[in-house]
């Protein structure tokens, strides 16, 4: 069964902050995510929070996946909510995956991130945490 | 239909008699790459002429080991890999790693200083001295090694795109020291096709891009005699993703086309190929790592005596860096690293690695605390002096399992350059997106084996636990990023202004001649402190910058 069957298709953004070059999982998880149905769009390496936010609203995503293994979220993470937030957006799913200390993820979900996966989270938890996520937010 | 044992069966079929007689366990008998396992393998699974391909240390094909004497002689050297926040504290655990017997120097470089931007730059937010250390100018550079003997102790940095701004760095800072290029011994990373298949840290278009190494290369193989100019990695190929046999391919690929570009450039191959160093990861299938040491000593040698036609027979070593892979280490039950690091660094010492980094335990959550970077050289200790691994030469080689493992990768690496070749060769392969295709499929392939439990990882898909016990992890002061910038702004007060715009000038000018070689160039915008960003800007007026179009 994909997310598509019942309804439009789940559109995501799956997204590189920073300097950071490590795209393994970011790759894994697009096309795991594009594998179960989803429309993903990968923006690829290097992007500043302005282009991954821009992105988000053209793309009129309903979520957006952060990828961060440089340690450099909680420089990040913060500067992308805050300029979603600046743009009138609140809907859109935020996730977080990458090597993200257990003490940081309390700090990131307090500022609106609905969920943080660490190394070795199974492709299935994060489809399926998309799919109830997303359906269970007011209709648009 | 009876048969007494002793009748007309070999052995042989006996024992495939018997073992068909039980059960197997119900899993994939492959290894991490994929590569099916027989339950057994015996002396017709050796090579033909299993003499020459096997051979002894010392002598070609050199899949027994480079040296005659390999560890009998003198071990590996251990060489952990270091470099956080500002270069004053990354020169404080410089000292601690030589004081507890840590026998060369290796730097890691913060993200900014990788990717060409300097410490003030809006994309270097939240980066700088994070990952490795923040580097800006030259007076970066001298605080980093200072009070330590250049003459003597080797160093090697971990430095791609802007390798050749970073080596006139560290060759200026060492003439301050008193220390002319000629004695400076150590490596600088410099692999920039890698970058490009599995790294991505980039500045530049990857033309231009083969230009300045091209010339970093040359101005080395002229005044640094002791030093490595190229380390050609395989290690960020493997962590991105690829199997075994991709690591090896693409990174001999890339090795063979930097010495077709330098022989390309009026080089005489002998004047550099004995320059030439190779890094690869260690991953956990152990056997399977020591077959792709063996299998690359192998292919190197060939390629060059044969195709290459070096005459000199230091050409033809492969003499290669191995790390632990730390994508096989995970967040649940972060002690279970120890054991996978000891694995994966016994695998690079039987395969007759030149020096070994051992990650650490910590390394899935944060950068490594200090406890848990002592516990990893500790590791290479225990290895080297209470194993025996190192009491004789290759002591796998032979094996049946093991040589017949080193043919299969040996001849996987050969289909792969065929189609490489049929590319166009490796930089027109790169841009099509080839190697980067086959390392997605190849991660995303053992990605669903784990998720599907056909492949386990003990603590993440068996063997699991509750709440995982908190490790106590190493934190970056965010203190740092505003000291870095400060200094950068001292030393851009500092100095005189027109000298360091004049050299950038010049720099641009010789960067639009294809035939003017750059380094001595850098060298001169080092000497105005002209910082990284400048340069790079510099170039990249000139250069353009890249892009990527990702595959996944």
């Amino acid at each position: 069964m994909t997310a598509a069957s019942s309804t439009q298709k789940i559109r995501v953004v799956v997204a590189k902050p920073g300097l950071d070059g490590h795209d393994r999982g970011a790759k894994i998880i697009a096309r795991a995510l594009r594998d179960a149905g989803m429309e993903v769009i990968y923006t690829g390496l290097h992007q500043t929070p302005e282009q991954i936010v821009e992105t988000v609203v053209q793309e009129d995503a309903d979520a957006v996946g952060l990828s961060i293994l440089s340690g450099a979220h909680m420089t990040l993470v913060p500067k992308i909510v805050e300029l979603l937030r600046a743009q009138g957006i609140d809907d859109v799913v935020v996730t977080v995956g990458g090597t993200i200390p257990a003490d940081d993820i309390p700090q990131l979900k307090e500022l609106g991130v609905a969920a943080v996966f660490t190394p070795g989270a199974p492709t299935q938890e994060i489809i399926d945490f998309l799919v109830s996520a997303v359906g269970e937010r007011e209709p648009r | 239909m009876a048969k007494s044992p002793a009748g007309d069966e070999s052995p042989e079929q006996q024992w495939r008699e018997a073992f068909d007689a039980t059960p197997e366990r119900d899993v994939s008998f492959t290894t991490l790459s994929g590569t099916p396992v027989e339950p057994l393998y015996t002396e017709a699974d050796l090579p033909e002429n299993a003499d020459e391909q096997i051979g002894l240390p010392g002598q070609y094909p050199f899949t027994r080991g480079v040296y005659p004497s390999m560890y009998r002689g003198r071990l590996w050297t251990m060489r952990q890999f270091a470099g956080f926040g500002s270069a004053e504290e990354t020169n404080e655990r410089f000292h601690y790693l030589l004081d507890h017997g840590q026998t060369g120097l290796s730097t890691a470089f913060d993200m900014p200083s990788l990717m060409g931007h300097d410490s003030d730059s809006p994309l270097s937010l939240g980066e700088v001295g994070r990952e490795g250390v923040a580097v800006d100018t030259v007076e970066d550079m001298t605080t980093l090694y200072k009070g330590i003997d250049l003459g003597e102790v080797s160093v090697s940095m971990t430095i791609n795109a802007p390798a050749a701004i970073m080596l006139a760095y560290y060759v200026v800072a060492a003439e301050r020291e008193g220390v002319p290029p000629q004695q400076l011994a150590g490596t600088i990373q410099a692999d920039i096709l890698k970058e490009y298949i599995a790294q991505k840290e980039w500045c530049f278009p990857i033309d231009p891009a083969m230009r300045l190494m091209g010339d970093m290369i040359e101005w080395c193989s002229q005044q640094m005699p002791r030093w490595h100019p190229v380390s050609i990695s395989g290690y960020h190929i493997r962590e991105a993703g690829s199997t075994a046999a991709q690591e090896l391919a693409f990174t001999l690929k890339d090795g063979l086309t930097y010495v077709e570009q330098a022989v390309e450039r009026g080089l005489d191959v002998d004047d550099f190929a004995p320059r030439l160093s190779f890094f690869f990861n260690a991953q956990i299938d152990f056997f399977e790592e020591i077959a792709k040491y063996r299998a690359a000593r192998r292919i190197w040698a060939r390629e060059l005596k044969e195709t290459f036609g070096a005459k000199n027979p230091k050409s033809w070593l492969m003499r290669f860096h191995t790390q632990t892979a730390g994508v096989s280490l995970t967040a649940q039950q972060p002690l279970n690293n120890v054991v996978r690091t000891a694995i994966e660094a016994l695998a690079g010492v039987l395969g007759g690695t030149q020096s070994l980094h051992t990650n650490s335990y910590d390394e899935a959550l944060a950068l490594p605390t200090e406890d848990a970077v002592r516990l990893a050289l500790r590791t290479q200790q225990i290895i080297a002096d209470e194993t025996g691994a190192a009491s004789t030469i290759d002591p796998l080689g032979g094996s049946y399992f093991v040589e017949a493992l080193t043919d299969k990768i040996e001849a996987e690496a050969y289909e792969y350059f065929k189609k490489i070749d049929e590319l166009g060769g490796m930089v027109a392969a790169v841009k099509a997106n080839y190697p980067q295709r086959e390392i997605a499929d190849a991660s995303y392939e053992l990605q669903q084996e784990i998720d599907s439990g056909r492949r386990v990882v003990v603590g993440v898909n068996a063997y699991t636990e509750g709440d995982e016990q908190q490790t106590a992890l190493h934190r970056s002061d965010p203190a740092m990023e505003r000291g870095q910038v400060d200094r950068l702004n001292a030393v851009r007060a500092g100095r005189d202004s027109a000298a360091v715009e004049a050299s950038l000038v010049n720099l641009r000018e010789a960067a639009a001649q294809q035939r003017a070689n750059l380094m001595p160039l850098l060298i001169d915008c080092t000497r105005t402190d002209a910082s990284e960003g400048e340069i790079v800007q510099a170039l990249q007026d000139v250069f353009g910058k890249y892009t990527e179009s990702p595959v996944f």
